[in-house]
């Protein structure tokens, strides 16, 4: 029998926040050196997966099966195809990066740490899974812990309001996904929740297009679909760094993600009739995500409406229902997680030193921390599409997609580039050049090692995949062909 | 059902009811001859000797497969009595361990004899097949627990509770007990399984039916709390000894709702099936919903959650509503994953005020710094209440919706699933002060005791174990339920 | 050997970078090892280019030393490098500029590490555009160019002055200039990228030597968007490309960028942009617009040409106004990349026949030719702002006496910016003339005002700065060129010279490109 690989990249970060928990409180190193070997298990383990998935004979790989529950068709089952390897990848980039920046959480990291491998392991769970009852499962589990790890170590001024109002919004945008699923179970008659098999139930056309904007709505709540946005600018700027890492970078693509299987791949009519709202709502995210963080100042705000923003693209991408638009939301979810991941990280730096994110009050970062600044503008350019990096190999198939479906909505989207470019562009002036105020300039130092590490590693990867993109868009393609197939060849 | 006269090998049905009494002998023996200082130790007797039942229950009185009606009709043996007679005597044990170092209450022979007559009445209704009978063992349960809830006499609180225990409970049963008579006289039987082969002659007058059952839902409605029988609960569970308001709002509530499938999927489906499942489901809708809105404003905790069990009937119902074989597996189901919750919560509760001595939710400030490990079992149980996966409450809620969307009750489990959201928020506000929240007692030590972290320890693993491998326990349920067909 | 010319052009395009890589590890302070690794460094492309050129066979149609190889398959595009007499000149001019301006900015000491990547990276950007054969990655290399040029005019660029933005809230020159730059230019962009994605979406292919053919030839579309007309949507397209070009050459009116970016930028800056980055505009309309899409070009030459008439004229009026030198420079590149638009809209105009080759002819080498001069123009602007702090023309007088070698190389290099014959400029402005006057008659007649006005103010420049009564304030406090001013300076002018004095080295290049992509 094959090495269970995709098991244990689900399950080492659970494993490993049970181990943290029995460490004694006061330890706190080896509370963090836990935490690090856990997370380079999981980031290796996961890129080994990613290259070594065989684009060729796509499919369904690394496949796992269990009986969990015979009697209602629940099994554990885990498979990796050409969408759900790079999210597999970018959740073991995010875990790695997110604990380095954590490295300085002081106040209780056993059991900070404890709850964000949690959250990591109920991600990598729903990535991976193939049967819907263990993918709501897992996207429970990734639910909870965020309130906990915002509440407590979040930002005081909001941290309370914005924690219950992200797990509720989040809660019951999956409950209601849930008995969308229910219904599909029932319905098919097959008495399983293998999603392999739900994807050729053919449902009737009447009961897709009724359940579908249950469960797509309901998963696109994470993704930050407009009108159900509203909890992720605050839920992102209460959160403490590494969960805004997690938060933006990773759980924002499973909602999409999970929207996109099961709503897209198991209700494949409710989806042609659904795209033309769905399409309108992601164009309103774009644009109006990318006019609201224009006008913030506070530093984080500004990244979290953008994050709004990016999210749309996605979603953009999936509602054309082609290949070059699936493809780029594909790999702008990877794309925008790494960059996002990296913005959070660098928002955090600043914060943990200058105790400030108005941008008025910030100014010439960069003497203090250069390559901090360097990485930001490297990120800067990935959220404004320029080319030689991913976020323009991401953006310009959606683009393309929406091109081939309604042409109009292209040209009113690309508008928010320009947006996107003068913001982000006011930022890195604004914070990183210009005059530095005189109470930070004795205090204000520059990163750790640690830190470096997890800005090198990020901005490596924007950097190769913008200039190969062919690294990651093979195997996207190849995750996308299966999709497009479940719609007769659309 | 033939009724077959007594046979030695009948004794096996009944064994755990015996083993129990005998027990309880014991225990008063012993509180006669022990002195005062060790009389600690017959809790660890009560568990002990109620651990020692379950096994040999386990071992000698399985039913057969179909069940038989033994001792003239009293009693169905079959896998429902079985398996809920197993859960109420673990619910006792744990219960024992849990009071053991309540002062006032742990030391007291009584205390302990009362609880095992307690368990005896409930394994009776488990397994009551004749109204009789029925009546008999609910009152052989609750009046115990009448006294149970008053037994500390010099808190004016548990005085009251106990007092409002009893008339509502009185009241409730008289007017339960009228049905059961309207019921004899309407169809000449004492015994539900002929009582329903009358009941279901077409000829029979609706309304006869509809009325019985109508009167006879007020008691087994008083037992699980529901709307709008649920009024005694808060007080009473807030007034009552913690380790008692756990016992009732689990054991005693499970039995309630073993009573009401029995006598509803027997007794009166087909003839008024329609009838009393849509009352039912209003009903469900109303428990749920009145029980979550209201826990959203208490601030003592043993009120929270005596609301939170309100709410929890109201979903159990959901899955009586739906029937189906998947509904009654689900009723057992979440039964099981709702003791093993509420008592872990009801432990926690105990635990704390015997050192802090408060009930106050806002007391609970900084109890994850001062004892992490406390705080943990608080966190798992308190999600498991919320339905969060891996956790028990996840499963036993995921069933229940999912038997309601089997038969077309779709909006019932949206009903649910908008409840739950409810729930989530209080639940969670709890655990806010329990994370969140600073106190200067933080460094105060809090020590537990070795009972309370036994059962603990034993049931946040169940309610982890039900929640990830819940593929044994599921079975267990389908036979339960297959057995009432 | 022949791994050099198997990939040349891959080795053109990239040693910049790899050189900007390895100046990235060495440690900021040994600033003179910096500068001497990027000199050197930008010296290898150079030498690569001279082979390519003494390699490529000019009489052979089509591209030479074309490498093609994976880069994102899953639309369409591929890594196309190729290059014909066009881009050969072109990448000609960038990689000779490129060490030049290097040696130019050997005065700067602030942050020199980041300073010298920057400007290797933007080399590289160059070269793209010139070098690739596949829209995407055009676009691609386009916008690279816009970030290092940003930043170094934001960072590196002129320390005083203050403009006032809206709100009375005042910024310093330099960020205001950047700023303008890079949003201006990625705006006009934006139409760009639309275009080149509803091209990719209707042909499923970004190939450029595969558009050449199907362009012309499609008779419908496979995506019509808003069911529009083939017609109309080349059209729209057509406007959108020309546009993007527009502002970067920049054509009157898209211009009003130039004059703060070029004024604010540091010397080397305005040198290379001045230099190579506004021929990316003029290179746009070559490769892409005026083979793309012939009839649009021809239907609306007319207009061009009136734009181009407008940049000549006004620019040439702004400059003669300026009592800045450094932004009469500026003014002085719109008014002489007008000629080179002027002769690209007589070619579209009347495309094929003798007169356009003629015009075409003159446009490449002004591209060519104002590349040498403007960046010429700007150092010498440099070299006496570096002395002198001051660029404004009314603070200097009689110069000429004090720094009589500088006086000489900037008459020189002035004369070649206006046209004398015996220069480059005369030959490159003559045949856009020549080429244009059957073509549009009316607009060149109306150039020549234009070319009356940069006389003039080539001349007010030089006499304010050089003639008249010595300015005394300088006797003593003003130093001649050196001897690095002058290595800077001394292969602009030899060029300056042998171009005007034998152009065919390059025409005949030139020639044979426009022959083979423009024949009737």
């Amino acid at each position: 029998m094959q090495f269970p690989i995709l098991s244990v990249i689900v399950l080492t970060p659970i494993v490993a926040g049970m181990l943290i928990l029995l460490i004694p409180s006061d330890r706190k190193t080896e509370v963090r050196v836990v935490a690090l070997a856990a997370a380079i298990i999981a980031l290796f383990l996961s890129g080994w997966v990613y290259f070594n998935y065989n684009i060729s004979a796509g499919g369904y790989q690394f496949f796992e099966r269990y009986d969990w529950l015979p009697q209602l068709g629940i099994s554990y089952f885990v498979g990796v195809d050409g969408m759900n390897a790079p999210l597999v990848l970018l959740t073991g980039v995010v875990m790695f990066t997110g604990v380095l920046i954590s490295w300085g959480i002081d106040d209780r990291p056993r059991e900070f740490f404890a709850f964000l491998f949690i959250l990591a392991s109920g991600v990598f769970g729903v990535f991976v899974a193939q049967d819907l009852f263990m993918l709501f499962f897992f996207y429970e589990i990734a639910v909870f812990p965020m309130y906990l790890l915002i509440s407590i170590w979040g930002w005081i001024k909001t941290r309370e309001y914005a924690a219950m109002k992200l797990t509720l919004y989040l809660f019951i945008g999956s409950v209601v996904s849930l008995v969308g699923g229910l219904a599909m179970y029932f319905k098919s008659g097959l008495n399983t929740f293998d999603m392999i098999q739900l994807s050729h139930a053919n449902f009737p056309e009447s009961f897709q297009i009724f359940w579908f904007p249950f469960v797509f709505f309901g998963f696109a709540v994470l993704g930050g679909i407009f009108p159900f946005h509203n909890w992720s600018p605050d839920g992102h700027v209460a959160a403490p760094t590494a969960v805004s890492m997690f938060h933006a970078g990773v759980l924002m693509k499973l909602g999409a993600f999970a929207a996109l299987r099961v709503g897209i791949m198991l209700l494949p009519l409710g989806a042609e009739y659904w795209r033309w709202l769905i399409l309108i709502l992601a164009l309103i995210n774009i644009v109006y995500g990318a006019f609201i963080a224009m006008v913030q100042t506070d530093f984080k705000y500004v990244i979290g409406f953008s994050s709004v923003s990016h999210m749309g693209l996605v979603m953009f991408g999936f509602a054309t229902l082609n290949k070059e638009g699936l493809t780029g939301s594909g790999m702008q979810m990877f794309s925008h997680g790494v960059m996002t991941a990296l913005f959070f990280a660098v928002v955090g730096m600043i914060y943990d030193r200058a105790h400030t994110r108005e941008i008025s009050e910030l100014g010439g970062f960069s003497k203090k921390m250069p390559w901090v600044a360097i990485a930001f503008i490297i990120g800067g350019l990935v959220s404004m599409g320029m080319p030689g990096l991913s976020g323009f190999v991401a953006e310009f198939p959606i683009f393309m997609g929406v091109w081939q479906v309604k042409p109009i909505f292209a040209i009113i989207a690309s508008i928010s580039i320009v947006i996107t470019a003068s913001y982000i562009i006011r930022i890195i002036g604004r914070v990183f050049f210009g005059p530095m105020a005189e109470e930070f300039d004795h205090h204000v130092g520059d990163v750790t090692v640690l830190d470096k590490v997890a800005l090198v590693v990020l901005c490596v990867i924007m950097i190769t995949i913008g200039v190969f993109p062919s690294i990651m868009s093979g195997l996207v393609s190849s995750g996308v062909d299966r999709i497009l197939s479940l719609f007769g060849g659309a | 059902m033939s009724i077959q006269s007594f046979e030695p090998a009948m004794i096996y049905a009944i064994l755990p009811e015996i083993l129990i009494i005998v027990l309880a002998g014991f225990v008063l023996v012993f509180d006669a001859i022990w002195k005062p200082e060790i009389k600690r130790g017959l809790g660890w007797m009560t568990a002990g000797g109620l651990l020692l039942v379950m096994v040999v229950t386990l071992l000698f009185s399985r039913p057969p497969a179909e069940g038989q009606l033994v001792f003239g009709g009293m009693i169905h043996n079959d896998w429902m009595s079985f398996g809920f007679i197993l859960l109420f005597i673990f619910a006792a044990a744990i219960t024992t361990l849990f009071s053991m170092d309540m002062k006032g209450v742990g030391q007291k022979g009584e205390f302990y004899v009362l609880m095992l007559v307690s368990t005896v009445g409930m394994c009776l209704m488990a397994s009551s097949a004749d109204i009789i009978m029925l009546y008999l063992a609910i009152e052989t349960t609750s009046i115990p627990m009448y006294i149970l809830a008053g037994f500390m006499t010099h808190d004016d609180k548990s005085t009251e509770s106990g007092f409002k225990y009893l008339l509502f409970g009185a009241t409730a049963s008289t007017i339960m007990l009228y049905g059961f008579s309207l019921l004899y006289g309407f169809t000449g039987h004492t015994n539900i399984y002929q009582i329903a082969v009358s009941i279901n002659d077409p000829q029979f007058p609706p309304v006869a039916i509809i009325g019985c059952l109508l009167l006879i839902l007020v008691g087994f409605g008083f037992k699980i709390s529901m709307f709008p029988f649920h009024f005694w609960a808060p007080d009473v569970y807030e007034g009552a000894p913690t380790p008692i308001a756990g016992f009732l709002s689990t054991a005693s509530k499970a039995a309630g709702f073993v009573v009401l499938l029995r006598v509803l999927v027997t007794v009166f489906t087909p003839s008024a099936a329609p009838e009393w499942n849509n009352m039912l489901a209003v009903i469900a809708v109303l428990t749920m919903t009145i029980g979550n809105v209201l826990a959203l404003v208490q601030k003592n905790i043993k009120r929270l959650l005596a609301f939170s069990s309100i709410a929890h009937a109201g979903y159990i119902l959901i899955g009586v509503v739906a029937l189906s074989q998947l509904g009654i597996t689900s009723v057992v189901f979440y039964l099981i994953a709702y003791l093993i919750t509420n008592l872990a919560a009801f432990g926690i509760v105990m635990t704390f005020s015997l050192v802090v001595g408060s009930d106050e939710i806002s007391a609970y400030s900084g109890l994850s710094r001062r004892k992490p490990w406390l705080a943990l079992a608080m966190l798992v149980a308190f999600l498991s209440l919320a339905g969060m996966p891996p956790l028990a409450g996840f499963m036993a809620k995921f069933i229940v919706f999912a038997a309601a969307v089997k038969v077309d009750m779709v909006w019932l489990a949206f009903i649910g699933v908008l409840n739950s959201i409810v729930g989530l928020y209080y639940y969670l506000t709890v655990l806010k002060h329990v994370y969140l929240f600073r106190s200067d007692d933080e460094s105060k030590p809090l020590d537990i005791s070795r009972p309370y972290s036994i059962a603990l320890t034993i049931l946040v693993l169940g309610i982890i174990l039900v929640g990830t491998l819940f593929g044994p326990w599921f079975n267990i349920s389908t036979t339960i339920a297959a057995s009432l067909f | 050997m022949d791994f050099v010319t198997n990939n040349i052009l891959t080795l053109i395009l990239f040693s910049p970078t790899l050189v900007a890589l390895v100046i990235l590890f060495l440690p900021k302070g040994e600033k003179k090892l910096i500068k001497w690794v990027a000199l050197l460094g930008s010296l290898i492309p150079f030498v690569f280019t001279l082979l390519l050129w003494f390699s490529f066979k000019k009489d052979t149609p089509g591209f030479q030393f074309e490498t093609q190889s994976l880069w994102y398959a899953a639309i369409g595009s591929s890594f196309h490098l190729g290059v014909d007499g066009l881009s050969l000149t072109m990448v000609l001019l960038t990689t000779l500029l490129t060490p030049i301006v290097i040696l130019a900015s050997f005065n700067i000491n602030e942050r020199v590490k980041p300073y010298m990547i920057l400007f290797l990276l933007l080399e590289t950007g160059m070269l793209g555009v010139f070098l690739s054969l596949d829209l995407l990655i055009f676009f691609v290399f386009w916008e690279i160019g816009l970030v290092p040029m940003y930043f170094l005019i934001n960072q590196w660029g002129s320390e005083k002055g203050e403009r006032e933005l809206w709100g009375g809230r005042k910024v310093s020159a330099r960020s205001y200039a950047s700023f303008k730059f890079i949003i201006y230019t990625m705006a006009g962009s934006l139409g760009l990228l639309l275009a080149i994605q509803m091209i990719g979406v209707a042909f499923g292919t970004f190939d450029l030597t595969q558009l050449f053919t199907l362009f012309p030839n499609a008779t419908e579309l496979a995506n019509i968007p808003f069911n529009l007309s083939l017609e109309a949507v080349k059209s729209i397209a057509f406007w959108a490309f020309v546009i993007a070009f527009a502002i970067k050459i920049p054509v009157w009116p898209f211009h009003t960028w130039l004059p703060d970016a070029h004024t604010e930028a540091p010397t080397a800056g305005s040198m290379i942009l001045a230099g190579v980055m506004l021929k990316l505009g003029a290179y746009g309309l070559l490769r892409l617009v005026l083979p793309l899409y012939p009839q649009q070009a021809h239907q609306y030459a007319g207009a061009l040409a009136f734009l181009a008439v407008m940049g000549i004229i006004f620019g040439a009026l702004a400059a003669y106004g300026q009592d800045d030198f450094k932004r009469l420079v500026a003014y002085s590149s719109v008014n002489h990349m007008g000629f080179v638009v002027l002769g690209i809209a007589a070619a579209a105009y009347a495309a094929g026949t003798e007169n356009a080759l003629l015009a075409l002819n003159g446009a490449v080498l002004q591209m060519f030719n104002h590349g040498l001069s403007a960046a010429g123009m700007f150092f010498l602007v440099g070299v006496i702002y570096e002395r002198t702090h001051t660029r404004n023309l009314n603070d200097f007088g009689g110069l000429f006496t004090l720094i009589p070698v500088y006086g000489a190389f900037l008459i020189f290099t002035s004369m070649a910016s206006l046209g004398l014959p015996g220069l480059n400029g005369f030959v490159s402005e003559f045949l856009v003339v020549r080429g244009s006057w059957p073509i549009f008659s009316f607009a060149t007649a109306l150039s020549m005002i234009g070319l009356f006005f940069t006389g003039a103010y080539i001349l007010k420049g030089i006499k304010k700065v050089l003639h008249g009564p010595t300015n005394e304030h300088w006797v003593g406090h003003i130093t001649e060129i050196n001897f690095r001013e002058l290595v800077v300076i001394s292969p602009l002018v030899l060029l300056m010279l042998f171009t005007g004095v034998w152009p065919a080295w390059i025409l005949g290049l030139i020639n044979s490109a426009m022959q083979m992509l423009f024949k009737g």
